[in-house]
């Protein structure tokens, strides 16, 4: 429904912890027409040049929120209001190389009128500049 | 034309989805835009618009009344979700979806709508628990009754018994009239191509759909094995097969059926994919479902409802309000007030 808006590449840098590049980080929003509880938001599937980021790398920061993505489906209060930006960091010592990455995004949405739910996705190609 | 009737219009604000994802347009943008376009009903997606929902903040309120006034609009529906998912490891129990829903009457209410899309998946003993809230705060729980199923489907044909049995003016449908999709939207057969779907199996999907021949299992809940064998036959990929079996999950049902069951049913939902410069739909044959309407005295509120932001968002400009303000344009005609 909003796959082509699901990578939002502002977002796209690598950040650091005192001084030292400790991953990178990308923004995301969901590719669906209304603001859900976090417990519905199913497998996130990022890539990054190909190559899959694990899990248990990767966190995310919604709504003032910094959460593992396996804390997600215990969350079935809080929300990730339509159309947000949410920030996803992955753990990844010395970040990205500067230059061109391709960057993609799948992502499963629990709902529940929608048996076994629907996935979103995009593909984009970024840069990261420092 | 002039005949009487008292249907109302109205818009769904989530016709608007795609300027208020992108923070092209805030709510009260939207809201000023329907008094541009003369559309009277305002019906909102809650989750969609109203931050923090099922928790309305107090100022919220006192802002959407406000905007209500100054913009001279009349707040008519509200549209539920009941996330029975939501616990890890269970489903809802009754209890707590009626716990749900009352919440959603309760907002309706402070809101000024009448009315409650209830989402398509409530059954017939829970609806009914909640009558004599639905009661109390004078809001209708319209059931909505979206392609595939139709009025003679398996839980509408529940709802009805049920309706029958209670006898109250709080318990009815909504009907989407995205049951009567007589031509495949070409905006989703388009994007099927952009997407790399073979132009052929595109071509077909549509000649099929319209014609009436496409292959179908014709069972609710399970896929089309009919249209998936005939997809691969013609060389499609999983992704054809995928995007043949979602965009064609539509139905072509009979308008004159809306006469039987017109006393269940309280609320409208004008779908819409592409609304053409000549103010027509390039799928729905409104000017044969509106005089259908008018004969069974339908007397509530018909809210359009652009969807075809979807398939032409990746290609092209999205421009909803020209599409609402045709939608309503037509509407207006077939209803005779202009």
């Amino acid at each position: 429904m909003f796959d082509r808006y699901m990578i939002v590449g502002e977002e796209f840098k690598n950040v650091k912890d005192g001084g030292k590049v400790t991953g990178f980080q990308v923004g995301i929003r969901l590719p669906y027409y209304r603001g859900v509880v976090l417990s519905l938001i199913g497998d996130m599937v990022i890539s990054v040049d190909g190559e899959k980021i694990p899990t248990d790398k990767m966190k995310v920061t919604i709504g003032g929120k910094t959460l593992p993505l396996s804390q997600l489906e215990h969350e079935p209060v809080a929300k990730w209001e339509f159309g947000n930006t949410g920030i996803l960091t992955v753990d990844k010592p010395g970040g990205l190389k500067a230059g061109e990455h391709v960057v993609e995004y799948k992502q499963h949405m629990k709902i529940s009128y929608v048996p076994s739910g629907f996935w979103g996705q995009d593909k984009k190609t970024l840069q990261i500049t420092d | 034309m002039s005949a009487k009737h008292n249907i109302k219009r109205g818009v769904s604000l989530y016709s608007f989805q795609e300027e208020y994802f992108l923070r092209k347009m805030s709510l009260e943008d939207i809201i000023a835009t329907t008094e541009k376009l003369d559309i009277p009903g305002i019906e909102i997606i809650p989750d969609q618009m109203i931050v923090g929902y099922p928790n309305i903040p107090d100022d919220f309120v006192k802002k959407w009344h406000g905007w209500m006034e100054k913009y001279g609009r009349t707040p008519v529906c509200i549209d539920m979700f009941l996330d029975w998912n939501k616990y890890k490891g269970r489903v809802m129990s009754d209890d707590e979806r009626i716990e749900s829903i009352k919440r959603d009457i309760v907002n309706a209410n402070k809101l000024g709508c009448t009315v409650i899309r209830v989402i398509h998946d409530v059954e017939p003993d829970i609806l009914e628990k909640l009558e004599p809230t639905a009661r109390k705060y004078n809001v209708k729980l319209a059931l909505e009754i979206h392609a595939p199923s139709y009025f003679d489907s398996e839980l509408e044909q529940r709802l009805v018994k049920m309706f029958k049995k209670v006898q109250s003016p709080y318990l009815c449908f909504t009907l989407d009239l995205g049951v009567f999709v007589k031509k495949l939207p070409r905006v989703s057969a388009e994007r099927f191509v952009r997407d790399g779907m073979k132009k052929s199996i595109a071509t077909y999907l549509m000649e099929a759909y319209d014609s009436g021949t496409l292959p179908s299992s014709h069972q609710l809940g399970k896929p089309n094995e009919a249209l998936m064998a005939k997809v691969r036959e013609m060389g499609g990929t999983e992704d054809d097969v995928y995007m043949a079996l979602m965009g064609t999950h539509m139905i072509c049902a009979d308008p004159k059926m809306m006469l039987e069951y017109m006393p269940f049913t309280s609320h409208i939902h004008g779908k819409f994919y592409e609304m053409l410069p000549d103010y027509t739909e390039y799928s729905i044959p409104y000017d044969q479902i509106i005089p259908v309407l008018i004969e069974g005295g339908y007397n509530g509120y018909i809210d359009s409802e652009y969807e075809g932001n979807r398939w032409i968002q990746d290609a092209f400009p999205v421009d909803s309000t020209e599409q609402i303000r045709r939608h309503q344009v037509m509407l207006k005609r077939l209803l005779g007030e202009e």
